[in-house]
């Protein structure tokens, strides 16, 4: 399958990916900070583990920036 | 307003641009923005802001000038060491511009105070170094529907965004602030110093922009810049119904100080 990573297309194994496993897979940093969009919409991350990220789908990995 | 023939010559390359021209110097002149914290982001921010003339301009800031700032923090001098740094800023200020009237607030943005603050300003600029007090001010500028303007920077990179009521808010996309124990430290981690400028002269575009009505704010858009290889990149964000301060059932209704743990990115 084909997605959109960060603006990016990423070429994945397989017909759908769980977001934990996508986090994984891609080694993304800070995993336990990153806020995940999916198509435009935030993913709450009680619903990572059953939301599935299939062929065409575009993700965000956005990071919160605390400096000043 | 009518300009005296200073202001004409001062304000020219303004006056004679389409899309500002005298009338868009007016409303600049009419301003009223509070800029929280006069450090990295606010430097760079609050001379652009009183070289274009906006009239009155708020600064809060509880800190005083250290040595290790200087590298970024434009504003202030190394003779400034010590000083407190509203009043330090005010000084350069108003050399630069005797137009502008400025409101110096040397203390914390604080939960208690933080709603009757925004909301005596037309605009909110973030160049607050925590993750307390940037949420905090997001709390407190969406339950005032006062607008602002967010950034952050670390390392090479900087993000911003714009906040307009009844749009995405920061915890739209970030519900929560980090987890202090799994962040690096900003103190440890260190940022490029002309980073802090480049972000903090994009929220006072936005500023300006916002001021004027003019063209379209990272309103709804999240810019991310990455300084390492000159990497410009927006991505779409959406109001959430789950936000707990815009959502459909807010958890919160008024800042509390258990929302803002101790700042953990000072620097």
């Amino acid at each position: 399958m084909q997605i959109t990573v960060n603006g990016e297309e990423t070429e994945l194994e397989g017909e759908q990916i769980k977001i934990p496993e996508l986090l994984e897979k891609l080694d993304v940093d800070m995993p336990q900070q990153v806020s995940v969009e999916l198509n435009g919409e935030v993913i709450s991350r009680s619903n990572f583990d059953e939301t599935s990220i299939s062929d065409g789908d575009s993700v965000e990995f956005l990071y919160f920036m605390g400096g000043g | 307003m009518d300009f005296n023939e200073e202001q004409i010559e001062r304000y020219s390359r303004h006056i004679i641009l389409p899309d500002v021209g005298g009338e868009g110097q007016s409303k600049f002149l009419n301003a009223k923005i509070l800029v929280v914290g006069a450090g990295g982001l606010g430097s760079p921010a609050l001379f652009y802001l009183a070289a274009a003339g906006v009239g009155e301009i708020g600064i809060i800031d509880d800190d005083v000038v250290d040595l290790s700032n200087l590298q970024r923090q434009i504003v202030h001098f190394t003779g400034d060491v010590g000083r407190d740094k509203t009043a330090s800023a005010a000084e350069k200020l108003r050399q630069l511009n005797p137009d502008v009237t400025f409101n110096l607030y040397q203390e914390r943005l604080l939960p208690d105070s933080a709603q009757d603050f925004v909301e005596d300003y037309d605009f909110v600029l973030d160049g607050t170094d925590n993750f307390a007090t940037k949420f905090l001010v997001n709390d407190a500028c969406v339950l005032t529907g006062t607008p602002y303007s967010h950034a952050g920077i670390l390392r090479f990179q900087g993000q911003a965004f714009t906040y307009l009521p009844d749009n995405a808010c920061l915890r739209c996309i970030f519900p929560e602030p980090p987890d202090p124990d799994s962040v690096p430290s900003c103190r440890q981690a260190g940022v490029l110093g002309v980073v802090a400028g480049m972000l903090g002269t994009i929220q006072a575009a936005e500023t300006l922009r916002f001021i004027l009505d003019h063209g379209e704010l990272l309103t709804n858009r999240l810019l991310m810049v990455d300084a390492k290889n000159m990497n410009f990149r927006r991505a779409e964000v959406n109001r959430n119904d789950n936000c707990p301060v815009c959502g459909k059932s807010p958890a919160i209704t008024e800042p509390r100080e258990v929302d803002y743990e101790e700042p953990v990115c000072e620097f």
